[in-house]
């Protein structure tokens, strides 16, 4: 379970994030939604810590992330994977290699285990017989599948997922949606999503919070979203004229 | 390049806690040692041909200029070799060494990290809970500044046979004249001072290209851009450094 209270981030006196509250569940797919530049990586990097917010809070589970020095919050990080939006392969390590490497710092495996757990995790994001191939030789698909064989290559209790889409035509993105919401399920992540991609909030969005200009404007699931009453949400969700049309808006 | 300053106050301080994460104690010292093995081969071992090729060359050339501004009859011609391995050792195989070496190591760590900052590796490897730093950095400025004397030797001996390759092949002097000037008042400090300009110049040149590859920002002009500040930084921090250490050592 992640808990953010009343967070606030701002860059150079523009204020980024509102004072964002919400709260994430295990087995559950949560999605951050909205425009781009509404805060949503900004709200994601404040959560893995990559940023540090003015003020607020971050809970995992009974932790307070926010008030944690460098060495006690890598004990956190252990338990988080992240798919990152370009994938963020080490470029100078194979396929294998990029999975095996939070093994290396974490485990004391054998190169055998490593393997056969890198294997493991390859099979299940359906990646096989391309572990001694480079990141640069893969597709962006491909990429997007290793990115998760690497982040639940130590069975995280939470998941991160920025903009899992972008660069990815409609099937394959509907895969990786996919793939993200069965890991999600078969292992109990708390899993939250970073996207403005419609076909990911109607297909796995367990929990959708809606941000715009900084704050959360809207809370609900796939199911509420069509009918939610909330104008910005409407503008961003309800874009073309038709879809306007259907919803009444025009 | 912005030089208020408030700016370089807060960039030596960057720089300062770069270090200082970069030296804490790595998590595995098994990773450690092997990455040193890796960027001993890219960064040490890479460097010997361009050295010695430069150093083979001006070897060839002090003795050729030697000689042409050697007109008085009443000077010994084994001046020639003296004057070679002075001007060799002092200046040419630590100092100059150390500013080609600005251009093919420091661009090399400048870009690389640089890249790796922009496409998110860097960020990866923060949230697994990997120190980075350590990581990526440490074994660089380990190997250099440790490695980095025996490529001012090799330069040395280099540019003595360059030396010696004039004499046999244009006879200006006899090669006995040659090994006697060679031999001539030589006051072994002078190496070991050499040796240790050499180490001082390649932690300045790793650590600085470090610090502006780790923080580049901007997309791929942004690598570009931090790579150019961080060659001219290495080169002025070299110069002023060998005033200092010659000051100091001689």
């Amino acid at each position: 379970m992640i808990t953010v209270k009343n967070l606030c981030k701002s860059f150079d006196s523009k204020l980024v994030l509102d004072n964002i509250s919400i709260s994430y569940k295990p087995g559950n797919c949560s999605l951050i939604i909205g425009a781009s530049g509404s805060g949503k990586t900004v709200l994601l990097k404040n959560l893995v810590g990559l940023t540090q917010p003015d003020s607020g809070e971050v809970w995992y589970d009974s932790h307070l992330f926010t008030s944690m020095d460098e060495t006690a919050r890598k004990d956190v990080r252990r338990n988080i994977g992240m798919l990152f939006q370009g994938s963020a392969l080490f470029d100078f390590a194979t396929v294998e290699e990029n999975v095996m490497f939070p093994m290396d710092f974490f485990t004391n495996w054998s190169r055998e285990q490593k393997l056969e757990r890198a294997n493991f995790c390859l099979k299940r994001v359906n990646l096989e017989n391309a572990n001694k191939k480079m990141p640069s030789e893969l597709s962006g698909g491909m990429q997007k599948r290793v990115g998760i064989a690497r982040a639940i290559a130590l069975n995280p209790k939470y998941l991160f997922c920025d903009e899992p889409n972008s660069g990815l035509d409609p099937t394959t993105s509907i895969v990786i949606d996919r793939l993200i919401q069965e890991i999600t399920k078969e292992y109990n992540i708390t899993t939250v999503i970073n996207t403005h991609d419609m076909n990911s909030v109607m297909e796995i969005g367990d929990q959708i919070g809606f941000i715009h200009q900084g704050r959360l404007m809207w809370e609900g699931s796939s199911s509420e979203i069509l009918d939610a009453q909330c104008r910005e949400l409407n503008d961003f969700v309800f874009v073309s004229k038709m879809a306007r049309q259907l919803k009444g808006m025009e | 390049m912005n030089l208020s300053i408030s700016n370089i106050f807060e960039s030596v301080g960057d720089y300062w806690l770069l270090m200082k994460r970069a030296f804490r104690k790595p998590e595995k010292w098994g990773i450690f040692f092997k990455q040193f093995i890796t960027e001993s081969d890219k960064l040490i071992i890479g460097s010997i041909p361009i050295v010695a090729l430069i150093s083979l060359f001006i070897g060839a050339v002090v003795v050729i200029q030697t000689d042409k501004n050697m007109n008085n009859p009443l000077i010994d011609k084994m001046y020639i070799g003296y004057m070679a391995r002075e001007t060799l050792v002092l200046e040419f195989c630590s100092t100059m060494v150390a500013l080609i070496l600005t251009g093919k190591m420091g661009s090399n760590i400048a870009s690389e990290l640089g890249s790796m900052r922009i496409t998110e590796q860097i960020d990866a490897m923060e949230i697994m809970g990997i120190n980075s730093a350590g990581y990526l950095i440490a074994p660089k400025i380990v190997s250099a500044t440790i490695l980095s004397p025996l490529i001012m030797l090799m330069s040395f001996i280099v540019g003595l046979f360059g030396g010696a390759m004039v004499v046999a092949i244009l006879g200006m002097i006899s090669m006995s004249q040659y090994v006697t000037g060679l031999q001539y008042s030589f006051n072994p400090w002078y190496v070991s001072y050499s040796m240790i300009k050499m180490s001082v110049f390649c932690f300045i040149i790793t650590s600085v290209c470090s610090y502006f590859g780790y923080y580049a920002k901007g997309g791929s002009q942004g690598v570009g851009r931090s790579s150019t500040k961080a060659i001219v930084m290495s080169c002025a921090l070299i110069l002023v450094f060998n005033y200092l250490l010659t000051n100091l050592l001689l």
